[in-house]
């Protein structure tokens, strides 16, 4: 046996260093894609009809897009860790009544309990949701497809048809859903603000990278040491959080409440993320992808009238763009395995 | 190699450690004594609580009874955290990779480097990488996916893993099934360097040749429980296989005579553009034959291609003179043929599925009456053949994932050789 002088030799590299980076700018691609097919859509539509870039229609767009991709950022945290959560549009529901009965009750409070409450509720709902998960240990579909309608029937109840309008709400906090500030509202602002944090914190903390980890192999994670639940009931707990927020967006937005805001927003919002990369089995995308498909999904809404496209064919080029982002990934999947599986390598091993 | 006194105190050790789990005892009486600067092999049949043991060590599982202690300390490990904190590394029959985070991610998960605001310091942790892969004489890129690692790869990540946070107890968990001569011996002399720098290694293995090259002790275990630990010099393969076994046992492999038959399986220039070019071969009746070459020669990719799970290019596969059609396993099947796939977990059973369910899979139509498929008779069924093959297991009717992994091969083998093929 040749054992040491042979084993040390370094055996043939695996990849050229040339190619990984070729595989890693795929995924860079794979969100530029979406930004592309963005501007592609704004700037058709903007030819067809200019009036689409004005001002007032800038801002709808941004406004539009608001609270589909604070909800985006949070659905993709869960969906990273290899769950979902569908109760986000009910949470939303909950957190939008529950601000308007608080200025309801309290005309004076200040803007700032408002965001408290929401933030409160959804975070409250979220833990909900993560402690089933993790204590009882049921798949998060079937633990949110069950809160979805609890949620929803508490805050039906709750309401007992009542309905509360734009004039109950304070000035102030009507203004925030119409102010801007360097042209940008300010509502939106909230949403760059979530997503710039989610995005960082996703990248750079090891309790962010951890939640990659068990999206990638939950059971490798847990031999890692890493605590799989407290993070999945964490992720839980932080999307209930921002559809908390969502929720008092919604509210400072449209002013007029019932028991229905929200309702069936879910799937879009899961539709946002699956688009915009992020794997729905988990340990890939990022939040930034999650958002520009958030933001595309919701100028196709806006676009499609204006193009004068039948309103109902936003559904099918909705469902056409999932199948597409799903078949995308697929493609670049089997690209970059083929990539970096080198000839010496064993299939499937 | 430093000096090592005659007694030196044991660095890890356990004794009567229990673990049930549920009616199945995994282990009755776990017993192991680790010491600095050895090699440990830890042998015994398939079922004897080898991984449960290791499971122990590493965290994973609280034992029901016993002590496990650390420099003579008793100590408690809540999870596989505690364990690793503690400077003990095991690396995993199975790999236990995240196929979409770096190679650098994969190794410091939980420990990144950190920089200002407790920022991951990603320059630090790939040089980190790097000067760890030169010190294994690899050379991987720190920032390559995880995914599409050889099952070789993956090991020596694991193994820098293991290095990076100065493990003082290395254990390994049948690492060289999976590989080739030359990534075994680059194995050993990594393991031997290890060892040198005073770390206790803990190396558990079906080979005997590789035990006794590489180990100074070896531990027995049977049916759960310590048999035996001795000096490898004072053993012979002969008696270890004794202990193993709890009987005496005439031949380890009997070669039996036999005369070949006709050729039933014929390969002809078989070619996969890329993957393997013109393989022809011959296995006769009554013969075993065995296809060797390195890890990614192309073997398992033959075998899947003749099995009819990947397609070929050109050639013919032939089963007693029938040609089987290209990419349809179902006819190979129907012509007598059985693959027992490399991986267990991915291709050859469903874990979720029950030990009978698994074992009578590849007989669900033979064994349903109208096209219904009762219980009865496909427990009747791997009765027989879980019996015939010795698998340890509590329930039949228990999720195949519950049994360890030389059982979990066995209902591989059990699902194949009941259908009493050709080859």
């Amino acid at each position: 046996m040749t054992t040491t002088t042979r084993a040390a030799a370094p055996p043939p590299p695996t990849r050229a260093r040339g190619d990984v980076r070729g595989a890693r700018r795929l995924f860079v691609v794979r969100e530029l894609g979406i930004a592309l097919a963005l501007v592609l859509l704004v700037a058709v539509t903007a030819v067809y009809n200019p009036r689409f870039l004005n001002a007032q229609s800038r801002k709808d767009l941004m406004l539009g897009a608001t609270i589909l991709v604070v909800l985006a950022v949070g659905q993709a945290i869960v969906v990273i860790t290899r769950n979902v959560d569908l109760s986000v549009g009910s949470v939303l529901g909950l957190s939008a009544f529950a601000t308007g009965k608080l200025f309801v009750a309290l005309p004076d409070a200040p803007i700032v309990l408002a965001f408290l409450a929401g933030i409160g509720i959804g975070l409250l709902c979220g833990a909900v949701n993560g402690a089933l998960i993790a204590l009882a240990r049921v798949p998060a579909l079937v633990v949110t497809l069950g809160t979805l309608y609890v949620f929803r029937g508490i805050d039906y109840s709750w309401a007992a048809g009542q309905q509360i309008n734009a004039a109950d709400m304070p000035g102030g906090f009507k203004r925030l859903g119409t102010q801007t500030l360097l042209g940008i509202p300010v509502l939106a602002l909230f949403a760059i603000v979530v997503l710039l944090i989610a995005g960082f914190y996703l990248r750079s903390y090891r309790s962010g990278r951890e939640l990659y980890a068990i999206g990638s192999d939950p059971a490798a994670a847990r031999l890692s040491g890493i605590r799989v639940g407290w993070r999945v009931f964490t992720a839980m707990t932080v999307c209930g959080g921002l559809a908390g927020l969502a929720g008092v967006l919604y509210a400072a937005r449209f002013g007029t409440l019932d028991a229905a805001a929200g309702t069936g927003i879910e799937l879009n919002v899961v539709a946002a993320v699956v688009v915009g990369g992020v794997a729905i089995f988990g340990g890939s995308g990022s939040v930034y992808g999650a958002a520009l498909g958030a933001v595309l999904l919701s100028t196709i809404g806006s676009a499609l009238p204006v193009l004068r496209i039948d309103p109902f064919w936003q559904q099918a080029v909705v469902g056409a763009l999932i199948l597409a982002a799903i078949g995308l990934d697929r493609a670049l999947t089997a690209r970059i395995a083929s990539r970096l599986r080198g000839r010496r390598e064993v299939r499937g091993a | 190699m430093p000096e090592r006194p005659e007694h030196p105190a044991a660095l890890l050790a356990l004794s009567g450690v229990r673990k049930s789990f549920g009616a199945v005892q995994a282990l009755v009486d776990g017993r192991l004594e680790l010491r600095a600067g050895e090699v440990h092999a830890l042998v015994g049949e398939n079922g004897a609580g080898k991984s449960t043991l290791v499971k122990v060590l590493a965290g994973v599982h609280a034992p029901d009874e016993g002590v496990v202690a650390l420099d003579g300390e008793p100590v408690f490990f809540g999870g596989p955290a505690d364990a690793r904190a503690a400077g003990i590394a095991v690396i995993y029959q199975e790999p236990t990779l995240f196929p979409d985070l770096s190679v650098a991610e994969n190794i410091f998960m939980g420990r990144q480097p950190l920089r200002s605001l407790r920022r991951i310091d990603s320059a630090a942790m790939r040089e980190r990488t790097s000067e760890l892969f030169a010190r294994l004489g690899v050379r991987l890129d720190p920032d390559r996916p995880a995914r599409g690692l050889s099952i070789a790869d993956q090991q020596l990540v694991e193994i820098a893993k293991a290095i990076s946070f100065d493990a003082r107890v290395l254990v390994m968990d049948e690492p060289t099934a999976a590989l080739s001569g030359v990534e075994v011996e680059r194995l050993f002399a990594v393991v031997r360097s290890l060892r040198e720098a005073g770390a206790a290694v803990l190396f558990i293995s079906h080979r005997f040749d590789e035990v006794f090259a590489l180990c100074q002790r070896v531990t027995v275990m049977r049916d759960g429980r310590w048999v035996s630990t001795d000096p490898t010099e004072d053993l012979t393969v002969g008696l270890v296989v004794r202990r193993m076994v709890g009987r005496e046992v005439s031949q380890l492999f009997p070669k039996q005579e036999t005369t070949a038959g006709d050729a039933v399986l014929r390969v002809r220039d078989l070619t996969r553009v890329g993957v393997f070019e013109k393989v022809s071969f011959d296995v006769r009746a009554g013969e075993i034959v065995a296809l060797a070459g390195l890890v990614g020669a192309g073997r398992s990719e033959v075998v899947r291609a003749v099995f009819g799970v990947d397609r070929y290019d050109s050639g013919e596969v032939a089963v007693a003179g029938e040609r089987l059609p290209r990419g349809r396993p179902s006819a190979a099947m129907a012509a007598g043929v059985a693959l027992v796939p490399e991986d267990r977990r991915q291709q050859g059973l469903v874990m979720e599925l029950s030990i009978e369910r698994n074992a009578t899979l590849t007989r669900r139509w033979s064994l349903s009456r109208l096209g219904l498929l009762g219980p009865r008779a496909e427990r009747e069924d791997a009765h027989t053949w879980t019996g015939r093959l010795r698998v340890k297991a509590g329930h039949l009717a228990d999720p195949v994932s519950t049994l360890s992994g030389g059982n979990q091969q066995k209902v591989v083998l059990a699902k194949w050789l009941s259908t009493t093929r050709r080859c």
